[in-house]
This record gives structure tokens, C-alpha cells and sequence, in this order.
């Protein structure tokens, strides 16, 4: 019995020794290796108001460790480009500028995505509890916000990969709406 | 006969002293300013007074460009935020931005609760089934964008999208300025921008100076040693201008009495007869103030600057009187020079005085107040130091009074003149060259902007244009002004306009304006709108038919019913109830009273690719279908440009009226047109060759180089006279030749200093008249005729 509990011990510390578990740590420097990449994204909101998801795909460029550009192609053109912590928008032909700091809200959200790709955990605990479960061949990182503000508005992100791309991002809203985004690695088809 | 003559003396002497006193009195409450009124016109056209408004009080007037230099990034942001909340504290400010989002809350609040009042797509088709499903539509679409998560939570209040409309609408166009560290930042980074709106008009100087203090001890008391303030703007710039107006007129006029004490002295080697020689200055002076005052109201700084180098014209009365007299050692026999001298002598000075107070009547006349100030305070010098040594400074003169005789000096200026001669050839081949010069510059020798009169200096104003464009701060060259008799028409006027304007926005005469009415719609528009929202019963059927196959559900709608229908029974929105909210400062900016009347302002920005320009004959084709009266396109630019052309023009034309009332006084006199031909000559030589001159040196002439020519010709004439009434009686005497040297040289040093000043108007007259007096002086002994 004892050295069956002596086993199990010894197992508990070796264990990680020889197979490193699938760590936060480790994902995020995984994520940090990261070059320029591009995605094909396509997003589906499901709001309470509409009796249908409202849909939209487009690209995704990240170019480490700041620049997010997100093109939305269909329905409506927009471009959505994060440098540093200015937001870029245009829409209707119409270029507006935003200091992401004045919004706290969009930012939390924004911040969440592109820390993640960055591999950024610092930046991501400053907004976020983060539990990560699975293993490098697939994973699940979930955040919950920890400042109310943010809280008030997004409930929880969770976002699926597998080993350094991120596949899937659901953003549950605090009032119950939910938009899921599925990315596909490499441009548009 | 001897008593008889002592009456008359104290009868002088005590009207000279009532005169004095009186002066004194009246400089003494006199106002001084230094701001832009001498160069605005005295009866302006409608559209000139328009320009003249919007210099004085108008938006860009009272506008004050903030920069902060050196640091880090961080600490000019820190030392921008500290200084802009100092600043809002400040009620001698209407408005501080610098890029901070403010009263954003208030703003969005006021916006969604009287959206239905202020939106201009609320019309009577938006709220058919059509209308309603064409706006809803829109915004399904919206919610796909990636703000759609955010715009969702109004869809159930605001279905239409008006909100988002209204916000779009009001940002349109506008190109924000560079941000970093959460302020405006120059496109360089290395500039923190803030921009000032000042309470008190631009043309207040004295309060855009306090204005100018407070951003200041602001500045000194947020930001770090390594950091520097810099300051553009009408204000900050009249500021600058008076005091470096202020500096000057002291600084110079300073140095020009020291010169020409000093060359009294030198000269007269006598303590009375300085201060005696310097009584006619020092009360043609006072004369001058006090007769500007009275005529005018406020004294020009240019103008006291300018009467700096009357001193040394003024001055010349008294030399003649002092050295020309013969003098023997005899007190008899000097009381009886003096008589000869009054008798021989003053005849001359007294055609002189004429010829000069004729010139610069002329400059009475102009339309352009600083000249006819500058005109004005002459004339009144002149008289009153040439009356004063004519009937005052003879009875003052101690029976003992020792003066160096200049009869030496003369004899040598003589021995020289007699020689001058021989240099004909040589002055008429330099003035033939003069003219050559001048006919082949004709064409690009005059600056034609009003600006070339400004005293801000070249690096000042790229300075300020540098920021101007970091902060796309408007320039507001074109505006559409819309003058009505209250605020409402005002506002009524420029929706009108503003409908008029769009259609040009389309037809790209013109890329976008501002107006008032975007901030605060008519009455009239509100109460339309509020007619054509339908009554709840009708709008829930009609938009029940609007989404009947779109993925939407009526009974998630109430707040927008409920919306509705509160805008239907609200009262239109008024200025009261937008104060503090940033819609509050675009009315006020834009919506100003002016004595009994009311101001809306439309700023226009010129079409991409247009080169900046907007054709002003399709605007005015424009506004004058609208058949709306008190509605005006002005090119401020054009506007200035024309005022300063007319000034120019008007002041070719006095010139010359001028010129031809001297000859026309010499010929009255003289009653011989060769002798006018021949004082006038040198004159004709002398303006020539200093004009071509300073164009020869890359001078661009203006107004006050005009003027400068015509002082040449007034102040010349004097001496030319000397050398005619010489030829006339024989030969020039040594000793008049000598005190003719010594006038000279005190105007020329009066008239030589100004030359130095920064002052653009100053510095004209100044190279212009210095050079010229000495060569109307030099070119008369050359041409002199001998016998």
C-alpha cells in the first residue's frame, strides 16, 4: 500500500519531468513563435433580437506583436486594423479613428485576440483569468474577465486550437448573445 | 512799436503754451493699439465688412494653436493633459481640445433622446413600410460589421439606425489629428498639439493677451524644463506684434533722439540752443498724438513708430532758424539776423512746410486707416514745429545765445559743390539705368497680398501653418455666411443653405461644410420632423408590414415605440438645452450675435484635387437660386488680397494727386515752370534710383515703399528749394549749405532708424525715405545751376 502511494508519488513528480504537461506557459510560448500569419475567418452572431444568425466571413492578418488587421469581405466590406493601441475602422467608405484606451470594453475583447496570438500572457492576466485544458494537439483556452467593466458585457471568451494556430473563438456576451468564430490557417479561399 | 512787439510776444507764447497744455491733456488720455484695425478699411464694401467681422471676432480669430516641444512622448502628453485642465478651469476660454473625448456621455445622451428632432433623414418616407424596411435592413447589415455586438444593444430602441446616422453625419469629413499617449500629437510624433478657443475676440488684444499669459503660466506650471511652448493665432500673434510694435517705437525712437542730439550738439556746441532747437519737435510731437486722437479715437503703434522719423524732419525748421541767421557777436546785430533771416528765409521754409503738408494730405484721404492716420499725425507735427519756430522759438532764444558759426563747414560743403557739377553725366546715365530697371520689373515688383504688411514673422507663420495642418485645424478661407435678424432665421437660413451646399458637395464644387444647423437644427426642422412620425397605432402597423419577412420579431421593438411616440409630444430642442454638452460649442462657434444681428457660418472645404480652390462663380450661381437675401460666399483670402489691391490702387492714385499738388503749389510760387522742372528733377532721380534700388535687392514694393517715394518727393522738395532760391539770389550761401547738410542728416538718421525695425510698414518708409533724402539732397547740389 505504501509504496503502491510511494509509486503513485514518485510518478506524480516524475511525470512532468519526462512529458512536460500542455501548460499555459507553453502555449503561449508556442503562440509567441509566431510569424505573419494569415486566416480565413467566417463569424456567426446569434442574437436574441434576430430569430437567425446574423453571418459574416472575411481575412485575418496578424503581424507579431501588435498589428491585427481583420477584413470583413461579406456581407458588408469593413476593415478593422489594430496598430499599437490605435483602432483603425473603415466602413461606408468612411475611415474612423479610435484611441483604444478611451474604450475599455472594445479593448478588452480586441486585446484578448491579439494577446493570445502574440502569446502575451502578461497582457492577457491583466484582463482575463485564464484555465487552459487538453493538450498540444488540441486545446482549449478559456477567459473570464476579471475586471467588472469588461465583465458586464462579455461573460467569458474561449477560444480552440491546436498546437499554435487558433481554430475557433466564441465570445459569450453577458446578456446571453454569442458570436462564434471558426478560423482556417493560410488566406481566403 | 517796441511795446507793441511784446505783446505779440507773450500773445505767442501763452497761445503756445494753452496749445501745449491742451496736448498733453489730450495725449495724456488717449488710446493706443496695435492690432489689426490699421489695416482694415475705414468704409468697407458688405463683403469687406464680412472680412473685417471675421478678422476681428469671427472662429479663426479666436483660435490659439498650442504646441509643446521637447521631453518624451509621455511626459508632453502628461504635461497636455495637465495644461488642457487647467485651462477648461480657465472662463477666459470657451473651449480646450486636445484630443481628450469629453463630455462624450452627455453628448451621446442628448443625441439618442432627440434623435428623431435632429436627424435630417427624418422625413415623412422614413416612416412609410418602405422606409422603415429599407433603414432596418441597413442596420441587420450593420450588425454583421464588428461592431455589431455594440450596435445590437440599440437595435430594439433605434430599429433605423438614426443614432448612428446622426454621430456619422456630425464626424463626416473631419480628418482628426494624430494621436499618441491619448492627445494630438504633430504627424511627426515629436509635438504635443492643443487648440484654444478664447472667449474674447481676436481683435481684443488686450484680452488675447491675458489669454496668452494664462496658457503660459499653464504651460510653466504642468510642464518639465526640457519642454518649450509655442503659440500661433491671430491672438497670440497681435500680441507678439504689439509688443514688438511697443519695443520698437521705444527702442527706436530712443535712439534716433540720441542721434540727433547728439548731432546737434556736435553741431551747435550749445546746451540752450539744443533744448531750444528741440522745443518745435518735442511740440509738433505732441501735436501729432493729440490730433490723431481726436481724429481717430486710438493711436496706431505704427503710427507713433512713424512719428519717430518725423523728429528728424520736424528738427530741420529749428536748424534753419539756428545756423542760417548771421550772426556777428552783437546782440543787436543777432536780433537783426534773426529778422533778416525771417525775411529772407522763412518764404523758402514756408513752401517747404506747404509742399510737405500737401503730400501727405493726400494720405488723409485713403481708405486705409493707418495711412491716413500716419497722414494725419504729420501734417499736425509739421505745422505746429514749423508755427512754433516761426512765432514762438525767436522770442525764446537768449539775447546771449552762442552757437558755433557753420560758415566754415560751409565754405568747405561749397568748395565741394561748386565740383559736384562735373558728376551730371554720371546721375543721369544711373538714372537712366533706374528706369530701365524699373521697366523691367514692372511687372513682378509689387506684392500683391495683404499679408506682406503683417508684422508675423516668416518663421511664425510656418510655424503656424505647420500646425494648422498637423491639427486639420480649419483655415477657414471660404465660409458661406448667413446674416439674419434672430437666431432662428439664422438657423432656418442655413438649412436652406445647407441644402444647396449638398447638391454642390455632389457636383464636387466642394468636398463637405459645417453648420450650425447640425448642431442645433430650426425649430422649424425639428417641428417637421416631429410631423412626420406617424402615431403609435400607425407605426406598429407599419412596421409590422416593413418586417414581416425579415428574421425580426415587432414585440422586441417597445423602446423604439415608446421612443417615437415621447418624440412626438417633446419640445424642440433649444440652446439651453445643450449647454455643456460639446453640440453647445459647435453652435456657439458657429451661430454668432453681432450688434443687432445674427451670424451662422458655413465653412467650406474645398474639393480633393481642386488644389484648395472653390470656384466662387458656381457657389454665388448657387446661393443666389436659394433666393435667400443676408446669404454670402466670401474668399477671405480673395477678399484681403482685393482690400489690399484697392489700397494699393487708391493709393497709386493719391500718390500721384499728391506729387501734382507739390508742383502745382512750386509753379504757384515760383510762377516758372523751369524752375519747377528744375527743383523737381532730383526729386524724379532720387525716387527712382532708391526704388530700383530696393527692387535690385529683392525687395517686393508695397504700399508703404509708395508712400515712402512720395515722402522722398515732399521732404526733398524742401532742399531742392534751398538750392532754386540759391540760384535765384545768385549763388547758394556756405552757410545754408551747411544747416541743409545737417537737416539732412537728422532725417535721414529719424527716417534711417525705422529702416531697422522688423515692422513691415515701418521698415518701408525707412529704406525708402533715408536713402532718398540723401540722394534728393546730393542729386539738387549736382544739378544745381551755376552761374
Amino acid at each position: 500500500m505504501t509504496r503502491i502511494a510511494a509509486l503513485l508519488l514518485l510518478l506524480g513528480i516524475a511525470l512532468p519531468a519526462l512529458a512536460a504537461p500542455f501548460g499555459i506557459d507553453q502555449l503561449m510560448a508556442t503562440m509567441a513563435n509566431n510569424k505573419r500569419s494569415t486566416a480565413s475567418f467566417s463569424e456567426k452572431k446569434y442574437l436574441a433580437i434576430m430569430d437567425q444568425p446574423v453571418e459574416s466571413s472575411g481575412e485575418l492578418l496578424f503581424i507579431p506583436p501588435s498589428r491585427l488587421e481583420k477584413r470583413t469581405l461579406k456581407p458588408k466590406p469593413e476593415t478593422l486594423v489594430l496598430d499599437g493601441d490605435v483602432l483603425n475602422v473603415e466602413r461606408r467608405g468612411k475611415k474612423h479613428v479610435l484611441q483604444l484606451a478611451s474604450y475599455p470594453e472594445i479593448a478588452g475583447m480586441i486585446e484578448s485576440i491579439r494577446a493570445t496570438l502574440a502569446g502575451d500572457r502578461k497582457t492577457l492576466e491583466q484582463v482575463y483569468h485564464l484555465t487552459l485544458s487538453g493538450g498540444g494537439s488540441g486545446w482549449v483556452l478559456l477567459l473570464v474577465p476579471r475586471e467588472a467593466k469588461v465583465a458586464g458585457i462579455v461573460t467569458r471568451i474561449r477560444m480552440e486550437g491546436v498546437r499554435d494556430e487558433v481554430r475557433r473563438m466564441e465570445i459569450l456576451l453577458a446578456d446571453g448573445d454569442r458570436s462564434v468564430m471558426t478560423i482556417r490557417q493560410g488566406a481566403a479561399p | 512799436m517796441m511795446r507793441h512787439g511784446l505783446r505779440h510776444n507773450r500773445l505767442a507764447i501763452a497761445l503756445w503754451l494753452i496749445f501745449l497744455s491742451v496736448s498733453v491733456w489730450i495725449v495724456s488720455r488717449a488710446s493706443f493699439t496695435a492690432d489689426l484695425s490699421a489695416f482694415l478699411p475705414r468704409t468697407p464694401t458688405q463683403e469687406q465688412q464680412l472680412l473685417v467681422e471675421q478678422l476681428k471676432s469671427g472662429i479663426a480669430s479666436r483660435l490659439i494653436l498650442i504646441g509643446i516641444d521637447g521631453g518624451d512622448p509621455a511626459a508632453r502628453a502628461r504635461a497636455s493633459l495637465a495644461m488642457a485642465a487647467r485651462l477648461r478651469a480657465d472662463a477666459r476660454f470657451l473651449h480646450i481640445a486636445n484630443g481628450e473625448s469629453l463630455g462624450l456621455e452627455r453628448d451621446r445622451q442628448i443625441l439618442l433622446e432627440n434623435r428623431y428632432l435632429l436627424s435630417p433623414m427624418v422625413t415623412a418616407e422614413r416612416f412609410t413600410p418602405e422606409g422603415l424596411r429599407a433603414g432596418i435592413e441597413d442596420s441587420i447589415e450593420q450588425l454583421s460589421t464588428s461592431s455589431g455586438l455594440f450596435s445590437k444593444a440599440l437595435l430594439p430602441r433605434d430599429p433605423t439606425g438614426e443614432f448612428m446616422q446622426l454621430i456619422e453625419g456630425m464626424a463626416g469629413g473631419k480628418s482628426q489629428p494624430q494621436m499618441a499617449d491619448g492627445v494630438w500629437v504633430s504627424r511627426d510624433g515629436r509635438r504635443a498639439l492643443l487648440l484654444a478657443r478664447t472667449r474674447a475676440e481676436g481683435a481684443d488684444t488686450d484680452a488675447q493677451e491675458q489669454a496668452v499669459a494664462a496658457i503660459r503660466t499653464a504651460f510653466q506650471a504642468t510642464a518639465s524644463p526640457a519642454m518649450q511652448l509655442s503659440m500661433t493665432g491671430p491672438g497670440p500673434f497681435s500680441v507678439s506684434a504689439r509688443a514688438t510694435i511697443k519695443d520698437e517705437v521705444a527702442r527706436l525712437s530712443g535712439i534716433s533722439t540720441l542721434i540727433i542730439i547728439g548731432l546737434l550738439g556736435l553741431v551747435y556746441r550749445s546746451f540752450p540752443a539744443l533744448l531750444l532747437g528741440l522745443l518745435p519737435v518735442l511740440s509738433g510731437a505732441l501735436a501729432g498724438v493729440a490730433a490723431v486722437s481726436l481724429g481717430f479715437g486710438t493711436i496706431h503703434g505704427v503710427t507713433l513708430g512713424f512719428g519717430t522719423a518725423l523728429i528728424g524732419e520736424a528738427v530741420d525748421y529749428s536748424i534753419y532758424l539756428l545756423t542760417q541767421s548771421e550772426r556777428s557777436g552783437d546782440v543787436a546785430n543777432d536780433a537783426a539776423g534773426r529778422q533778416r533771416w525771417l525775411a529772407e528765409y522763412w518764404p523758402t521754409i514756408r513752401i517747404g512746410v506747404l509742399a510737405s503738408v500737401f503730400g501727405f494730405a493726400s494720405l488723409l484721404f485713403s481708405g486705409f486707416p493707418g495711412l491716413a492716420q500716419l497722414g494725419l499725425y504729420a501734417i499736425a507735427g509739421l505745422v505746429t514745429a514749423a508755427l512754433t519756430t516761426r512765432f514762438v522759438l525767436p522770442h525764446l532764444l537768449p539775447a546771449n545765445l552762442r552757437i558755433r558759426d557753420l560758415e566754415p563747414i560751409g565754405r568747405r560743403l561749397y568748395f565741394a559743390v561748386a565740383r559736384a557739377g562735373r558728376l551730371r553725366t554720371p546721375v543721369l546715365i544711373l538714372f537712366v539705368a533706374a528706369c530701365a530697371v524699373l521697366v523691367v520689373q514692372r511687372d513682378q515688383m509689387w506684392n500683391q497680398e495683404l499679408s506682406a504688411l503683417s508684422p508675423v514673422s516668416k518663421s511664425d507663420q510656418a510655424l503656424d501653418m505647420a500646425m494648422r495642418s498637423d491639427l486639420g485645424a480649419p483655415d477657414v478661407r471660404y465660409l458661406v455666411v448667413v446674416t439674419a435678424a434672430g437666431r432662428e432665421a439664422a438657423l432656418t437660413g442655413s438649412e436652406r443653405v445647407g441644402t444647396a451646399l449638398r447638391q454642390l458637395a455632389a457636383q464636387g464644387v466642394i468636398d463637405s461644410f459645417e453648420s450650425p444647423a447640425f448642431y442645433l437644427p430650426s425649430q422649424t426642422s425639428q417641428r417637421q420632423r416631429q410631423a412626420s412620425l406617424p402615431p403609435d397605432a400607425e407605426l406598429r402597423r407599419r412596421f409590422q408590414v416593413a418586417i414581416a419577412d425579415l428574421p425580426l420579431r415587432a414585440e422586441r421593438f417597445e423602446a423604439f415605440f415608446a421612443d417615437v411616440a415621447r418624440s412626438r409630444g417633446r419640445a424642440p430642442l433649444t440652446r439651453p438645452d445643450i449647454e455643456g454638452a460639446s453640440l453647445a460649442e459647435g453652435v456657439d462657434a458657429l451661430l454668432v450675435q453681432a450688434d443687432a444681428h445674427w451670424t451662422a457660418l458655413l465653412p467650406l472645404r474645398a474639393a480633393a484635387g481642386s488644389r484648395q480652390v472653390i470656384d466662387a462663380a458656381k457657389m454665388r450661381a448657387a446661393l443666389a437660386e436659394t433666393g435667400l437675401a443676408g446669404v454670402y460666399f466670401v474668399d477671405l483670402k480673395a477678399e484681403s488680397d482685393n482690400l489690399y489691391e484697392s489700397y494699393l490702387r487708391e493709393a497709386i492714385l493719391l500718390s500721384l494727386a499728391g506729387l501734382l499738388a507739390i508742383l502745382a503749389l512750386l509753379y504757384a510760387v515760383t510762377r516758372s515752370p523751369s524752375r519747377v522742372l528744375r527743383i523737381a528733377t532730383p526729386l524724379a532721380m532720387a525716387v527712382a534710383v532708391v526704388i530700383a534700388g530696393l527692387v535690385l535687392s529683392g525687395q517686393q514694393l508695397t504700399i508703404l515703399h509708395l508712400v515712402g517715394m512720395l515722402l522722398v518727393v515732399a521732404v526733398g522738395s524742401n532742399y531742392a528749394l534751398f538750392f532754386d532760391q540759391g540760384e535765384v539770389a545768385g549763388d547758394i550761401q556756405p552757410r545754408t549749405l551747411a544747416s541743409l547738410a545737417l537737416a539732412t542728416s537728422t532725417t535721414v538718421a529719424g527716417f534711417g532708424i525705422l529702416g531697422f525695425s522688423s515692422v513691415p510698414v515701418l521698415n518701408a518708409i525707412g529704406v525708402t525715405v533715408a536713402p532718398g533724402a540723401i540722394l534728393a539732397l546730393i542729386f539738387s547740389a549736382i544739378l544745381a545751376q551755376r552761374r
